[in-house]
């Protein structure tokens, strides 16, 4: 039987069981979406602004693991997505994102709502296609799902023109993918992990630098036994947190620019690095010549193009983590003697001693910090935690007690100011029995702030905590260290009444100034269910520490920076 | 680190019209060097083979080469090491040059006269990219009027 080029794209979300479809509609996908209209197989939520109908495809990828979908129309529709395209390639996020296009026969003619969609994704998607027949239509759907999850997970863009999505062909999605020219590699070199774990044995300081890819392999458990069998420590990378769990005595902290001075420095004293998913971010190794200096590197990831990119990998295992890990680790238990590394532990709970992760509370105003690690106290597991970009985000995933894989998302490569809260409705949508916190700035909150309306009609109670310092904070932070504290368009003293704002959409806001108050403002909010607005007045001259300076060594750290 | 060095990659890739601008794209948002580009369908395939003359550190190169393969339409990606490199060129002289050292200088270099006019000759040569350079330095005198260069294809000996 023949059906429309819109009604393949419902068939495919039933077959793909997509549950739900966050988007936008506009001219150039109306025949999608009267076909959504006809369905109840999925949910759609309509969000108010299309970047966010991505962000929160992206959040509800990252809590479930399955693929987000977004829909969105031509032109500024689908600029508007773009960054979220842009976001999800960066920190790998499984979502595909259909957007309508002009019809072929106005194609290239500079018509209303046309722009150059695939010619714009190309460089910001794993993979995207501009369907020009119907007929392409099944495959190019099967593909897409396929290709956002498997390999290295990410963004694919499906352009539709609206007369393919009206033209009738035969609908049969049984057919299996068959991509010649797409055939990850999962499966580690068994010569290579063997050698790898002789040279594991054979270390003396060896260290686990675990990245998201753990995340994306859901081999966050695997590694935690793995760890432990063997009794080596761990680093985590800002989209690694959660992996070992806060309360594993194996994970010193998070690396990198704002990470703990324990794990900075046990990366810089380590003679094997094991690095798991990790791509060596310029956040996270400083100056790249420094970086593990003496130390060989393990590195496993399922993307041979991380591996050796940046810094050179003496045993490089291309591979699925989960897949490697099943041959590693009776290997590793076989040879490695935890015994063995006992003095490298205690160098390492040393630094810890010496500099642990803390702030002072030595001003009358909160503390961000503490508002963060009390959130943590009072919901710890039972939260699912997203972020905004700036301070606020660096102190929750340097503070917050995280527990498990995909409990965390935040956005770190691209580091998307307008994240956090899209990025939570998508989770609530996702795991609607977990309390969805958004810790967020005075300005970025401010970057979606139309999504209030979205969480009012779709009843998606997430809790907003704006840790207020009105400011621009992380770049105020960078103009006082590095630019002689002129604070070029930073201050933010001009706010709204967020109360009265998150009221007016038909939410709940608090407005707090004691930690007495905040308590009270959050029970308040998890009791009314509602979408919520919690505005904090915090230390407004607080600064991330420790800070390696960008470009600087990892051992290199400032570690306070008092102001005024 | 090592300094640059002149490689010749060939990618084989899937027919589709928007391959070509993927790998394109691709050389220019990593700040990549494209010296030449070459593309033809392969004969009864649904591939294409692209040639690429690029430059670059070692590390460069190497991840020219996977990034390349990341692309979902890229088949294959060879970096040459043993291969047969060629490049065409044609080039338009005025008639009132010598047409007979013209000629026999093209005779060296793989080539001939290939077209003449009321007031012009093209001439054809085939050879290395580096005789071509030669080539082209040593027909200077005749004043050429114009110069098409095909870039390179190769092939692994
Ligand atoms: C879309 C976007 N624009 C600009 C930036 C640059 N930027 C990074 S952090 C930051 C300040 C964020 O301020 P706020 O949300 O109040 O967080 P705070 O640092 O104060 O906690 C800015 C402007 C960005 N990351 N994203
Ligand atoms: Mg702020």
């Amino acid at each position: 039987m023949q059906i429309s080029g819109a009604q393949m794209v419902i068939e495919a979300m039933i077959a793909e069981e997509v549950t739900v479809v966050f988007g936008y509609p506009g001219g150039a996908i109306m025949n999608v979406y009267d076909e959504i209209y006809k369905q109840d197989s999925f949910k759609h939520i309509l969000t108010r602004h299309e970047q966010a109908a991505v962000h929160a495809a992206e959040g509800y990828a990252q809590r479930t693991g399955k693929v987000g979908v977004a829909m969105i129309t031509s032109g500024p529709g689908f600029t508007n997505g773009v960054t979220g395209l842009a976001d999800a390639y960066m920190d790998s996020i499984p979502i595909i994102v259909i957007s309508g296009q002009v019809p072929m026969s106005l194609i290239g003619t500079d018509a209303f709502q046309e722009i150059d969609a695939v010619g714009i994704s190309r460089s910001c998607t794993k993979h995207n296609y501009l369907v020009t027949d119907a007929a392409d239509l099944p495959r190019v759907l099967k593909e897409a799902f396929h290709i956002a999850r498997t390999g290295r997970p990410g963004p694919v863009h499906i352009d539709i023109p609206k007369d393919v999505t009206a033209q009738l062909a035969e609908f049969d999605y049984s057919a299996p993918v068959v991509l010649e020219t797409y055939k990850p590699t999962t499966k580690g070199n068994t010569r290579q992990i063997k050698k790898a774990v002789e040279a594991i044995a054979a270390a003396k300081r060896p260290l686990f630098y675990l990245g998201g890819g753990i995340i994306s392999a859901e081999a966050a458990y695997d590694v935690r036994e793995f760890a432990k069998s063997c009794g080596i420590p761990a680093v985590e990378t800002f989209r690694a947190r959660g992996t070992m769990g806060a309360d594993n005595p194996l994970l010193i902290s998070m690396l990198g620019m704002h990470g703990s001075y324990a794990a900075n420095m046990a990366m810089s004293e380590t003679d094997l690095v094991i690095a798991l998913g990790a791509r060596f971010d310029d956040r996270v190794t400083g100056k790249l010549s420094e970086f593990a200096k003496g130390a060989d590197i393990i590195h496993v990831d399922i993307d041979p193009a991380s591996i050796s990119k940046l810094v050179n990998a003496d045993y490089p295992i291309v591979g699925d983590i989960k897949k490697v890990l099943e041959v590693m680790m009776p290997l590793a238990k076989e040879k490695v003697d935890p015994e063995k590394y006992t003095p490298w532990l205690e160098t390492i709970e040393n630094f810890e001693k010496l500099h642990p992760l803390s702030y002072r509370e030595d001003t009358d105003n909160i503390k961000p910090q503490w508002v963060i690690e009390r959130v943590g106290e009072l919901l710890g597991d039972d939260a699912n935690i997203t972020t905004d970009v700036g301070q606020h985000q660096m102190w929750t995933a340097q503070f917050y007690p995280f527990s498990r894989p995909r409990q965390w998302n935040s956005s770190g490569g691209l580091g998307t100011m307008g994240y956090g809260f899209p990025a939570a409705l998508g989770v609530k949508a996702a795991d609607p029995e977990r309390v969805s916190i958004n810790i967020t700035g005075d300005g970025s909150i401010l970057m979606n702030i139309q999504e209030l309306m979205t969480a009012v009609e779709q009843k998606l109670p997430v809790i907003n905590i704006i840790l207020n310092n009105n400011y621009l904070g992380m770049v105020r932070q960078w103009q006082t260290l590095f630019y002689d504290k002129r604070h070029s368009e930073t201050d933010l003293s001009v706010q709204p009444d967020f109360v009265m704002l998150s009221q007016s959409f038909g939410g709940a806001g608090y407005r707090v100034k004691t930690k007495e108050e905040f308590d009270a403002a959050l029970k308040d909010a998890i009791e009314k269910n509602v979408v919520t607005i919690i505005d904090v007045a915090v230390e407004r001259m607080e600064n991330v520490m420790p800070m390696v300076p960008s470009g600087g060594s990892l051992f290199n750290m400032m570690l306070e920076y008092k102001e005024k | 680190m090592s300094g640059n060095v002149r490689r010749v990659v060939s990618v084989i890739v899937y027919n589709e019209s928007s391959t070509l601008s993927r790998i394109t794209d691709l050389f220019s948002a990593r700040g990549y060097n494209i010296v030449s580009l070459t593309v033809a369908p392969i004969p009864e395939s649904k591939y294409s083979r692209l040639t690429i003359v690029t430059s670059g550190s070692s590390r460069v190169i190497e991840q020219i080469i996977k990034q390349l393969h990341k692309l979902i339409p890229v088949l294959k990606v060879y970096e040459h090491e043993d291969l047969v490199e060629k490049e065409m060129t044609l080039i338009k002289f005025p008639i009132t040059e010598n047409i007979s050292d013209i000629d026999t200088l093209c005779q060296a270099y793989n080539g001939k006269i290939v077209n003449a006019g009321p007031d012009m000759v093209i001439a054809m040569v085939a050879d290395e990219p580096k005789r071509i350079d030669h080539f082209l330095e040593a027909i200077k005198r005749f004043h050429p009027k114009e110069i098409v260069r095909s870039g390179a294809v190769a092939l692994e000996r």
